[in-house]
């Protein structure tokens, strides 16, 4: 195999051309979940889906169709949600359990504590409408804390997939994986850029851009953003940026971060999160103890969103590829030697 | 309807009087925990493992063993007394509850001990769960029932009453709550720190059949889980009507004896009184 040069890496990832706006597609992660969730229900008749009142919007109501004796709706009941999801896995269900992130597990974090992460049961939360990007509905709504406090419990894992197409691997894998299980993903359309044939496995970071000089881990939708900004750059500043799909924050894929960070010498972390607590922090973790390097954190900055449309809050609250450029600058000149 | 022989009765209550011992043995040597609730709910986990429930303490995690799960964790001494009593451990491990390595946590942890069937403390949460696990047996057309056992001051939790609202909607008849009636929680009556009453009509009110019995009276007891196995069609609950620490004098009804453990005196004031109390009931024979 020839050496990595930089620019690379979309190939093997079997990537849409990103570069080419024309080529991107756009629809919601939701949508993958939904259709995830029904093949994860003809595949095991075990698998259930519980819903608090949002089947349209979580994308649960094509499973309702598709397998109404494994669908249970509940009613605006979040904590119940979980305790009662416990209870199903406990008599050998795999319970999804689907509201807004923002409740579920915003609402619930003590029950996921107790009766799903000390409990050791295998309950899968999805959490829809992660994000400002959920837009008009305002902050009460825009879960931008809920990486931090799912990723703090023993025994659970978190994913945050990139795209419609990875969510749908993502729920596939989430439901044939055993373990308490928090999938994160967003309302609003947004662009495709993996395909059918992109790899996913939980806890594999990818490489989805070769770059020497910064790496951009990210996470989400905001992938493609990191993309952007790192083609932008390059032409920009001749700043070549790896950009990694970080999309497993619990167990973090460490050896890809202490590679990335050893490759490039400085890393910017991109999420639609708080950058206190989030995945940026987790990586700010493992290289603090590994492998010390300069890090810039693209994140909601200890504030709360409000509402507006979608684009325009993730520009404004700085994840827009603006500002991840400007992170890559700062990065990049707080390399030794730079 | 008595269903039960005089003989098999006073076998229970025996059993009640084990269990007794048991709790004031582990909360002397552990030093700290919760007595009153623990006392006051012997004569239910009696009743529960000796007479109602399907289960196998060689085989605790059969396929069709009913499910019991205790929701107001903090009373887990009486669980274990009981577990142990009932075979499905020694009863010398009591010793090691709330201590170092033991399977016996202060509040019970399923992981280290399966046959407990749920992990408790944080309190409305044992309902929701029961409510999961009694949905899945009617999904998977299996016979097996469930018995949660809570406390009356965990009906405060918003939670408890969302299990209680869904355990209605799908006519949960698998499904039998027990509540702990002795009208104590840590800051004094439940009906001063926030009233529950009228209980029973709460629960009528979510489609719920509702018995109410003497908890600390075996024959009661049995009456009333009869009754609650020829419901169909809706959960039951199983008002128990307790007093506080019965069984040990100076504790019964005494708000105060809620979360602490006897000392070395008053543990053997209180064996002494179990004792005289087990040969009352040999005596009633």
């Amino acid at each position: 195999m020839s050496e990595k040069r930089d620019g690379d890496g979309a190939r093997e990832m079997h990537l849409v051309d990103y570069r080419n706006a024309a080529e991107i597609k756009q629809l919601p992660t939701r949508n993958g979940f939904g259709e995830g969730l029904i093949e994860a229900g003809t595949r095991n008749a075990n698998v259930i889906a519980i819903c608090a009142d949002l089947a349209e919007s979580t994308r649960m109501e094509g499973f309702k169709k598709a397998h109404p004796a494994q669908y249970v709706e509940i009613g605006v009941a979040e904590q119940l949600l979980v305790a009662m999801a416990a209870g199903l896995a406990s008599a050998g269900k795999i319970p999804f359990i689907a509201s807004y992130a923002m409740f579920n597990p915003g609402r619930s974090w003590e029950q996921v504590r107790t009766t799903m992460a000390l409990n050791e049961t295998n309950v899968k939360i999805a959490g829809a409408h992660a994000g400002v990007s959920v837009g008009p509905d305002g902050a009460t709504h825009q879960a931008i804390e809920d990486i931090a406090i799912m990723r703090v419990i023993p025994h659970m894992t978190v994913v945050v997939p990139c795209d419609s197409v990875q969510t749908k691997k993502a729920t596939l894998a989430v439901a044939e994986r055993w373990g308490p299980t928090y999938l994160r993903f967003g309302r609003e359309k947004s662009a495709i850029v993996t395909t059918e044939a992109t790899p996913f496995e939980i806890g594999k970071a990818q490489t989805f851009r070769e770059g020497r000089d910064v790496a951009v881990v990210a996470c989400g939708i905001l992938v493609y953003n990191a993309l952007v900004a790192a083609e932008e750059i390059a032409r920009e500043d001749g700043i070549e940026c790896a950009v990694v799909n970080n999309h497993t924050i619990k167990p973090m894929d460490e050896a890809a971060i202490v590679a990335a960070a050893q490759a490039c010498g400085a890393v910017v972390t991109v999420e639609e999160h708080q950058q206190h607590g989030g995945m940026g922090s987790r990586v700010a973790e493992i290289l603090a103890q590994r492998h010390p390097v300069p890090i810039e954190f693209v994140g909601v900055a200890d504030q709360f969103g409000q509402s507006g449309d979608p684009l325009e809050l993730v520009e404004y609250y700085g994840m827009g590829t603006s500002s991840i450029k400007e992170a890559i600058r700062r990065a990049h000149a707080r390399k030794p030697g730079v | 309807m008595q269903t039960l022989s005089p003989q098999r009765l006073t076998e229970l209550r025996l059993k009640a009087n084990d269990v007794r011992q048991g709790i004031i043995r582990s909360l002397e040597a552990a030093k700290s925990g919760h007595s009153a609730g623990s006392l006051d709910m012997a004569d239910v986990f009696s009743v529960l493992y000796g007479y109602v429930m399907r289960h196998d303490p060689n085989s605790p995690e059969m396929p069709e063993r009913d499910r019991l799960l205790l929701s107001c964790g903090h009373i887990a001494p009486v669980r274990y007394s009981a577990m142990a009593n009932f075979g499905y451990f020694p009863v010398e491990e009591l010793l090691t509850l709330r201590k170092f390595g033991s399977r016996l946590q202060g509040h019970p942890e399923r992981v280290r001990l399966p046959a407990l069937e749920s992990t408790s403390g944080p309190l409305g949460e044992g309902l929701a769960q029961g409510v999961g696990m009694a949905l899945a047996a009617k999904m998977d057309g299996a016979s097996w029932r469930v018995y949660v056992v809570t406390s009356d001051a965990e009906h405060q939790c918003g939670l408890h009453w969302e299990a209680v609202m869904t355990a209605g909607k799908f006519a949960l008849d698998n499904l039998t709550c027990i509540i702990d009636r002795n009208f104590i929680q840590i800051d004094g009556s439940t009906e001063d720190v926030m009233p529950l009453e009228p209980l029973g009509e709460k629960y009528r009110a979510f489609n719920w059949e509702v018995i109410e019995c003497d908890g600390n009276d075996v024959a009661s007891l049995v009456e009333a889980f009869d009754a609650a196995r020829r419901v169909t069609g809706r959960p039951q609950v199983i008002v128990a009507n307790t007093i506080p620490g019965k069984g040990v004098s100076y504790m019964e009804g005494d708000y105060t004896w809620h979360g602490k453990p006897p000392n070395r005196e008053q543990a053997e004031a209180a064996l002494r009184e179990l004792q005289t109390d087990r040969e009352r009931i040999l005596a009633d024979v």
